[in-house]
């Protein structure tokens, strides 16, 4: 009984200690928290949605610029970096966002999280490719746009010799099943895809759009680029994807197999941005690299790989178009209503579609 | 009068080693169990500014019809996948513990494959063979691959190795004395199976039909790949968190997710009652007697197992060996540049990924063994404690890597936990794990905890308690028995704890893809960004690698077991 005693004493008393250790005020709490953020100056840890070999080719010159900078890249998918920073939002590790989707920034920018900042030359930059505000919140580099590939072998062995160029064409009962788009819910192509459709048609008009391409849709896939690759791979006859990810595929398998479509009626888009993370310790470096992601030796970069960038389009067409690819991109969408209504309209495309998969098979 | 004071002082002293060994495991699972998991809990009941909203979220999820569905389909794939994997890891066991196959080792390996490499490549290498541009679709063996049918082969594939680890384990423990006996009396061959054998390895069955139904449950890997439009709780867990960024509702999935540790504590609580232990000390080892039909029917069943399992890892070594599949079919070794992959981090990443794994497979083994010795072998004493303990630590089987690595993201980037209705709060003196790669190495050891801990628990069970009975009567203090007899007798189970923690902390996606920070990349979640970006054969080239070193550990591994066993035969002349 005595031993028991003793030992529930020492319990009790290590307890305490620990406790006491570690209780404060939240108000100190809150300071105490920036303090153990502050980090090295060298240390530039970016967040990015771009494409992975886009990053080696990218920063390349800025490591020549500043050698004795440490970079970290954090690379994932729209929707990992986005739920990533949200998760991080009391303690960001991220000192920059380099290319990530407006809509995603700007959901950044309705929680706080981002400082606004002003880099050098931004006056370069069209005015729809960056935040209204004065100090502008988040400034855009490129963008990127719903487009879709074919694999003409694969509509060969169901007998379609056909290529769908609208919207409208997707619709054609005979492509019932051979159809993979990205999930809006985790894809920010999918997403775009989705806005784009419901600015172009309205909302009724474009949810019904929506019911009846659904009719033809083999997949909802996961990633954006994935429907292209796959699509180009064999596994599907028309993968919805974008642009980019679309004429590369194409022409990696070549174009007597694969071609990529353009629609009709004018593509969803949103950009790829850059944006300074609000956190106790802005660092210097952080500036300077979002000063240099929108120079123009990048933006010459940026241009081989997605053509639109926010500089404006020069005169000459973009390899893989057939016009003006600005053109192309749907001209009234409201990324600010997007972002806005991005849980709304993610919870309604679940609604009906998600539960698609149910029992018939 | 001196001869008591004596007594007491020793039982003081064990006494208190025992306590400090108990709490410490229970201290451990609490901070990184527990107390992520309340974090992610409060989180479910709050809408996003933190306000308390009670269960909206539960009603929400309930009423809604594709979340129904989800489940049902869950239910569907765990159940399938589990009889179709038990069943073959049931005969498979059976086979290369109790009958005479030539080449045991090999079928042993060929068995375990699955869990050497991440289930990324479970997907890519299904794709490759059942696709709609598959190898076996194009010679007409059509399946329709993405949804149901692809998950339940994937997931059985994918369970087949844990659930034949453990019935290997249960299968080894088998008293001669019993069949000898059985022999005496003419006993038939079907009656000592049915009398003898499956009551013996009853423990291990059910372990096993909880492991693979946990796992396929709580699976992101294969629906992700091949589940098309075949929604599971654990992607609909990712929808939630990384699509929506709906981390409360992806809280309340991760709750549902935890039916099955519920569920199997309460039958794990019902047979643990009944459990006696298989072998005594004064037990005698199982002798194989040939037997030729059963032993040819034996033989072909496992020949037809690992050329199953060979020619789908011998498929995914195609994939990460040529150009551009189906068009390009030359064969290249580009894949596995490590300098190139992932955004040049490939080099970083893979030491990352052995430094992590040797890491949590040293801290694991060490961790899950002393808890399930103390948990098991410690008589009368701390009850409650032990069974919280217990418990805890069978838990983190339930519980799916997305909600690991989510709710240790949510608990330890806080710096501070503020205290309801007071100015108060409660610094965070463990934040400062964030973004290192400790956060990844203590996920493992929580997304992991279980099956060692079977493992341990399973084999502790088979040694007498009689062990522990003499030596205390020897009065020797119970650490000693359990460095000289224990730990010794059960080391090839302690080996073979530190390969599961090794292998799957190489592979594991799930938990760490939340984790993983800019200053330390590793290769499975660079995987993953590179088959999203639809670098296929890169991303199989990198499982192969990481599927190479687990086989080069697991190779070491089998070397020194064979080296132990011939010491043991020497020392017993």
């Amino acid at each position: 009984m005595k031993k028991k005693l003793i030992l529930l004493a020492m319990t009790v008393i290590m307890a305490m200690t620990s406790l006491t250790g570690c209780v404060t005020t939240q108000q100190e709490a809150q300071s105490a928290g920036a303090d153990a953020s502050s980090e090295e100056e060298n240390v530039l840890n970016v967040y990015t949605a771009l494409e992975d070999e886009q990053v080696t080719d990218y920063l390349e010159e800025f490591k020549e610029l500043h050698p004795d900078v440490t970079v970290n890249v954090t690379r994932e998918s729209t929707g990992v970096i986005t739920s990533r920073l949200l998760a991080e939002k009391d303690n960001p590790v991220a000192d920059v966002v380099w290319g990530l989707s407006a809509t995603s920034l700007l959901v950044l920018k309705q929680e706080g999280m981002l400082e606004p900042y002003a880099p050098e030359g931004v006056d370069r930059i069209l005015p729809q490719f960056k935040d209204t505000d004065e100090t502008p919140s988040w400034v855009g580099i490129d963008a990127w746009e719903t487009a879709w590939i074919v694999n003409k072998e694969v509509l060969k062995s169901h007998g379609i010799d056909t290529v769908p160029t609208s919207y409208q064409d997707l619709l054609d009962p005979k492509y019932k099943g051979l159809i993979a788009m990205s999930n809006p819910a985790s894809s920010g192509t999918g997403l775009l895809t989705v806005n784009g459709i419901l600015t172009l048609y309205g909302e009724e008009e474009g949810w019904n759009y929506l019911d009846e391409l659904d009719k033809n849709v083999a997949v909802y896939m996961h990633s954006g680029s994935q429907p292209a690759k796959e699509t180009a791979a064999g596994e599907y006859g028309i993968g919805i994807s974008f642009g980019y990810r679309c004429l590369q595929s194409a022409e990696e398998v070549g174009s007597d197999i694969c071609e990529a479509v353009f629609p009709e009626e004018g593509s969803g888009w949103d950009m790829e941005a850059n944006a300074l993370i609000k956190k106790a310790n802005e660092k210097d470096i952080a500036k300077e690299f979002l000063d240099w992601a929108i120079s123009d030796n990048i933006m010459t970069k940026y241009a081989t790989n997605y053509p639109i960038v926010a500089i404006g389009v020069g005169d000459d067409i973009p390899e893989g178009y057939s016009s003006n690819p600005l053109d192309q991109l749907i001209p009234d969408i409201d990324f600010n209503k997007a972002a806005a209504d991005r849980e709304s309209i993610l919870a309604e495309w679940s609604e009906r579609y998600d539960a698609k998969s149910a029992p018939e098979e | 009068m001196k001869k008591i004071s004596q007594r007491l002082q020793r039982f003081t002293k064990e006494d208190l080693v025992r306590a400090a060994a108990v709490y410490a495991v229970i201290v451990f699972l609490l901070v990184f169990l527990v107390f992520p998991l309340a974090t992610l809990f409060v989180k479910a009941f709050q809408d996003k500014d933190g306000v308390f909203i009670g269960l909206a979220h539960f009603a929400e999820y309930f009423t809604s019809k594709s979340m129904l569905v989800s489940i049902r389909n869950t239910f569907v794939i765990s159940i399938s996948s589990t009889v179709i994997s038990v069943t073959l890891a049931f005969f498979y066991a059976y086979a290369l513990s109790r009958k005479n196959v030539p080449a045991k080792s090999f079928f042993r390996y060929v068995g375990m494959i699955p869990i050497f490499a991440p289930t990324m490549l479970l997907g890519i290498a299904l794709i490759y063979l059942f696709g709609n541009q598959g190898i076996l679709t194009s010679l007409g063996l059509e399946i329709p691959l993405y949804g149901k049918v692809g998950i339940i082969i994937a997931e059985s594939i994918y369970c087949f190795p844990a659930a034949t680890t453990i019935l290997m384990v249960a299968f080894s423990a088998a008293d001669n004395r019993l069949y000898e006996a059985a022999e005496t009396m003419g006993t038939s061959a079907l009656r000592k199976i049915v009398t003898i054998t499956i009551p013996n390895v009853k423990y291990g069955l059910i372990n096993a039909i909880f492991v693979s139904f946990t796992y396929s449950f709580t699976d992101f890997g294969a629906p992700s790949v091949v589940g098309g439009n075949y929604n599971v709780l654990a992607t609909d867990v990712y929808k939630q968190v990384v699509g929506q960024q709906n981390f409360n509702m992806g809280a309340v999935v991760g709750i549902i997710l935890l039916f099955p540790t519920v569920l199997s504590f309460i039958v794990d609580w019902v047979t643990n009652k009944k459990q006696n232990a298989a072998i005594s000390s004064k037990s005698v080892p199982y002798r194989i007697k040939p037997h030729r039909a059963s032993d040819l029917a034996a033989t072909v069943f496992c020949i037809i197992i690992a050329l199953a399992m060979i020619l789908f890892f011998a498929v995914a070594l195609f994939a990460s060996l040529i150009r551009l599949w189906p068009y390009d079919l030359t064969f290249t070794l580009d894949n596995y540049n490590l300098a190139e992959a992932g955004s040049g981090n490939g080099l970083a990443a893979f030491r990352n990924s052995v430094l992590i794994s040797l890491i949590s497979a040293f801290l694991g083994t060490a961790i899950t063994f002393i808890g399930a010795y103390i948990i098991e072998k410690t008589q009368h004493r701390f009850r409650i404690s032990r069974k919280i303990a217990y418990f805890l630590s069978i838990t983190p089987l339930a519980i799916p890597g997305t909600v690991v690595g989510l709710s240790f993201i949510l608990f330890f980037n806080a710096s501070a936990f503020d205290i309801p209705f007071t100015q108060y709060a409660v610094l965070n003196p463990l934040h400062g794990i964030y973004g290192t790669i400790w956060i990844i190495v203590f996920a493992n050891l929580i997304h992991f905890y279980s099956v060692p801990f079977s493992t341990a628990t399973t084999a502790l069970k088979r040694l007498d308690r009689e062990f522990e009975t003499v030596s205390e009567s020897l009065s020797v203090p119970f650490y000693r028995t359990f460095a000289r007899v224990t730990v010794p007798l059960c080391f090839p189970a302690i080996c073979e704890m530190w390969v599961y923690f090794f292998v799957n902390s190489l592979v594991t996606v799930s938990a760490v893809v939340f984790l993983y920070t800019p200053t330390a990349p590793i290769t499975s979640v660079m995987i993953v960004s590179m088959q999203g970006a639809g670098q296929t054969a890169p991303a199989a080239a990198m499982c192969m690698l990481l599927l190479f070193i687990n086989l080069i550990v697991r190779l070491l591994y089998e070397a020194l077991r064979h080296g132990l066993k011939k010491r043991e035969k020497r020392l017993q002349v």
